[in-house]
């Protein structure tokens, strides 16, 4: 472990360790376009130059490792002013149009300009022009060569991470242009991150173009409910103006880091996997063709309960739901009404799946489901208890069962059973044959946790408020065993939470507090 | 003078291998097969001062001790043929007169290394030479000099010839292993030096051409004799390429340490039509520029880099008081620009920046401010990039610019190209 000064701070790190990462450990960010912690060093762009004492150059930050006695200074004045120099040098041929760029605002040619550069221009020259500038290289990524800063970043990320190598540099020298192979698009599963990665305005994501100056996003703290690994995300939404003609909130979704789960990465099918969160939703509870008020609809609920064996009721839950809804509807169905139906592994085709983030089992939820509900009934069961007439209460939870079951099947159990419910938050073909639809929030308005395909617990953010009338599920659950009169007392999803950590074995020890925002993995 | 290098040139049918046998040929090669272990060839290449001659200078024989013998991979000898620093032409001299003594280095250079396959890289356009050396190995292995089992020893080698596609970084002992894999030559991050990850991630060492062609010589008459031909810890004699305004234009080997008076005025032929000498790259573009009161020097590695410029390839370029060193700086500035492999920004931006700098003061479209920023510009390159091509923008560009600055102020004031 040797021992080394970074700007007159001590600081000891296993052998091998670069100085930028121990700098880093210093709280002492070393400027960076080319490095990235997750791909190999490509040590071209040259900001990250350190002065080493004893070392007649200065020494990339990111390439060098630390030894014994090494001392560093990151800010003296040879180092600021080949920053300074490096800026300059970066920017002669940049077309600097930032005013039409969507990087504008997160970009790291702007902000070390401000930081570090600040000198007067010395360029009144003609710059290089390059062929492609808003170029589409493939269905979700557009290419400006002339933004290009040449930091190979999405060129690495493509060979080692992907290991499709699409991109390439061609030409040399100020020519020097990135581009994808020829007869190539860049069109894998993951081809979304390169905009991540690009420090620049070169790569942009097609699905964000000119949508919302990033200046203008908020960010949240979530995970990516497309399939059970969870990718930690954050959801960037424009709370203050909701200008696009659909007045969508969410603009993108980004990854967020988390070594144990996604690292830096989310697969495209998660990336752009947010339109449902404003569109087509289920605004306000509806009775038959009426929209009802909430009181109303949680009556009819109750009086068919109220009027019906518990063995008389089949309850379809869904692995899409947060463990604090998951827990609540166990409380309501399998220990106030003892004897219901309850399940989620409700049939369904598996997805595509990969060996790096895409899993086959597009629930974000279903270890959560599993260890809260248990497996004592089965979902085929119920189906078939429905169809047959015996059953007076079907509840279900956004599962489009037109979809999994067919047509004809829906349609006898909306004919067979007395009261046909379905929760959830998107209007699918399922809600034309139940005879209550509640709308209920989707997992960006929701607080609570999901449990991965690591047994991994891990929080979700509300970012906004439930749209129309909307509630959570757990808060509806309540709802209607209040109307029961067997009242649940939940403040609110961290109280679930805490009971969830009493009585459900594998969650014992866990709080919001510790689960925090990387997770805590259940206890076996 | 006693020639080394050059013993073979001009002989008849001198790249066949039947000329090369007569001269003693390969009787280096047996010498060390037979009687010498590899640490002994390396001590006898260290005591003769050999120094790469590709231009870096550097100690050959200390350059092969640091390939780890202890490590289980395959070793490698890459033979840089890639001769492209502007001024230079002595390897394709040595390719075309006398392949087999490139060989015989090959041979005893990979006895030394342990290795058993070596790889020759030639510059793309040096036709005639890939074809002679390649002659030269078929030829070499009929016989027994190449392949299994060389001249009846238990020492197996393989030379394999490879052409490269056109790019000077690629004579970047680095650029050029990512280019023998296949790769876009780019230089690479040191350390890990060659010598210890290098082609295919194996233990390599990169040679110059000439560097191999003096082993044979050296192993056959000792190191001790080598060293006393050249100067101080400058060993031998080595090929001196003059080109420009010279009466005799050509390669002359010379010893190390001879001064560059002598070799433009005795040897070369001195100026033409009378006219004056003004300036000279004494070893390759990458040189810095030398002015006329300054070619007392002598021509070896330490003396020049004494006087703030650099021996490197032996390419001597001649410039006579018709010069425009404007031009000649655009002209050099130029070439950097369109070589930069493009890998580091300061290069990469920078080595296009200067050159269009210098063009608009060629062509009196300059402001003064231009000509003040011009030193800065070119300072920057230097010292911040992954490989020399940087340092060799900034001393190169830079030395005109310093040394010939009124030129480059006349260029603002007249606001014409003289030329």
């Amino acid at each position: 472990m040797p021992n080394l000064t970074i700007d007159g701070q001590k600081i000891e790190v296993p052998a091998g360790t670069t100085i930028i990462q121990a700098a880093e450990k210093l709280g002492i960010e070393i400027p960076r376009y080319c490095y990235h912690p997750a791909l190999p060093v490509a040590g071209n762009c040259r900001i990250c130059m350190v002065e080493v004492e004893k070392q007649p150059k200065l020494q990339i930050a990111c390439y060098t490792p630390v030894a014994a006695g090494m001392v560093v200074n990151t800010a003296s004045p040879k180092v600021l002013e080949a920053r300074k120099t490096v800026l300059e040098f970066l920017l002669v041929n940049h077309p600097v149009d930032c005013p039409v760029c969507d990087q504008a605002g997160e970009c790291k040619l702007q902000d070390y300009y401000m930081e570090h550069g600040q000198y007067d221009s010395r360029l009144a020259d003609v710059k290089v022009r390059k062929e492609k500038k808003a170029f589409s290289i493939g269905p979700t990524v557009m290419l400006d060569q002339e933004r290009c800063i040449l930091c190979t970043r999405c060129v690495r990320f493509t060979d080692t991470i992907t290991k499709t190598s699409e991109f390439g540099v061609f030409d040399r020298g100020d020519h020097s242009q990135l581009d994808v192979y020829p007869g190539k698009q860049l069109d894998n599963k993951y081809s979304g991150n390169v905009v991540d990665i690009c420090p620049v305005g070169a790569l942009t994501d097609k699905d964000f173009r000119f949508k919302c100056r990033v200046w203008y996003l908020d960010h949240t703290k979530s995970v990516c409910p497309g399939c059970s690994m969870g990718c930690n995300i954050d959801i960037d939404w424009d709370k203050s103006r909701p200008h696009t003609q659909k007045k969508e909130r969410v603009m993108r979704l980004k990854p967020r880091l988390n070594p144990d789960v996604n690292n830096y990465w989310i697969c495209d099918s998660g990336r752009y996997n947010y339109h449902f969160i404003d569109e087509n939703r289920i605004l306000s509870p509806q009775y038959l063709d009426k929209l009802v008020p909430w009181s109303e609809a949680v009556e009819r609920i109750a009086q068919t309960i109220r009027l019906t064996k518990a063995d008389r009721i089949g309850v379809l839950a869904s692995a899409q739901l947060t463990n604090e809804d998951l827990f609540v509807i166990r409380k309501l169905f399998k220990n106030t009404l003892k004897g219901a139906h309850v399940d989620f592994r409700v049939p369904e085709k598996p997805g595509d799946s990969d060996d790096f983030l895409i899993k086959a089992d597009k629930n974000p939820n279903t270890a959560g489901a599993s260890s809260i509900l248990g497996a004592q009934a089965d979902a085929q069961t119920i189906v078939q208890k429905a169809k047959q007439g015996e059953l007076d209460l079907l509840y279900v939870f956004g599962h489009d069962l037109v979809k999994l079951l067919g047509k004809d099947t829906v349609a006898q159990i909306a004919r067979k059973v007395k009261l046909f419910v379905f929760q959830g938050s998107n209007v699918n073909d399922t809600c034309g044959y139940a005879h209550l639809n509640l709308p209920s929030s989707v997992y960006a308005e929701k607080d609570g946790t999901f449990t991965n395909c690591q047994q991994r617990v891990q929080r979700i953010w509300p970012a906004f408020p439930p749209l129309g009338d909307s509630k959570s599920d757990w808060e509806i659950m309540s709802f209607i065993a209040g109307q029961l009169e067997a009242p649940l007392s939940y403040k609110g999803p961290q109280d679930v939470f805490d009971d969830i950590a009493k009585t459900v074995a594998g969650f014992a020890g866990m709080s919001y507090e510790k689960i925090a925002d990387q997770g805590m993995v259940l206890k076996k | 003078m006693e020639k080394v290098i050059t013993r073979n040139f001009g002989l008849e049918n001198s790249h066949r291998l039947a000329t090369y046998l007569k001269n003693k040929g390969y009787g280096a090669a047996r010498k060390a097969l037979t009687q010498m272990t590899g640490p002994q060839v390396i001590e006898e290449v260290k005591k003769s001062n050999l120094r790469g001659l590709g231009g870096a200078g550097f100690p050959t024989g200390t350059k092969w001790s640091f390939i780890p013998q202890a490590n289980p991979k395959s070793k490698y000898l890459v033979v840089n043929g890639d001769e492209g620093e502007p001024g230079t032409f002595k390897d394709k001299y040595i390719f075309e007169q006398d392949p087999h003594a490139l060989l015989e280095g090959i041979i005893i250079t990979c006895y030394a290394i342990a290795s058993h396959k070596a790889y020759v890289y030639i510059r793309g356009e040096y036709v005639k030479s890939i074809q002679t050396l390649q002659a030269a190995i078929d030829e070499a292995k009929t016989q027994g000099y190449l392949g299994k089992g060389i001249m009846g020893t238990a020492f197996d080698l393989d030379v394999v010839v490879h052409a490269g596609a056109g790019a000077y970084i690629c004579g970047e002992e680095t650029a050029l292993l990512e280019s023998l894999e296949g790769k876009k030559g780019f230089p690479r991050l040191k350390p890990p030096f060659p010598a210890v990850v290098g082609l295919f991630g194996c233990p390599t060492v990169i040679n110059n051409v000439e560097t191999l062609a003096c082993v044979g010589p050296i192993i056959a008459n000792g190191g001790e004799w080598f060293a006393k031909l050249g100067s101080p810890k400058n060993g031998g004699n080595r090929l001196f390429c003059v080109s420009g305004h010279v009466n005799k234009p050509g390669v002359y080997e010379l010893p190390n340490g001879t001064t560059l008076r002598e070799i433009i005025y005795e040897h070369a032929g001195g100026i033409p039509n009378g006219r004056k000498l003004k300036a000279v790259i004494p070893g390759g573009i990458s040189a810095p520029v030398l002015t006329a009161d300054e070619i007392d020097v002598k021509m070896d590695f330490d003396s020049l880099k004494s006087i703030g410029s650099m021996a490197g390839s032996g390419g001597i370029i001649v410039m006579d008081d018709t010069t425009d060193m404007v031009w000649a700086a655009m002209v050099t500035a130029r070439f950097f620009a369109h070589e930069s492999c493009g890998q580091c920004s300061p290069c990469r931006e920078g080595s296009g920046w200067v050159y269009r700098n210098i063009k608009k003061l060629y062509h009196g479209a300059a402001r003064p401010h231009d000509l003040a920023n011009l030193p800065g510009i070119v300072n920057n390159i230097g010292g911040n990039t992954i490989c020399a091509f940087g340092d060799a923008v900034t001393m190169s560009v830079g030395s005109y610019v310093s040394k010939f600055r009124k030129e480059f102020e006349d260029k603002i004031k007249e606001r014409v190209c003289r030329i």
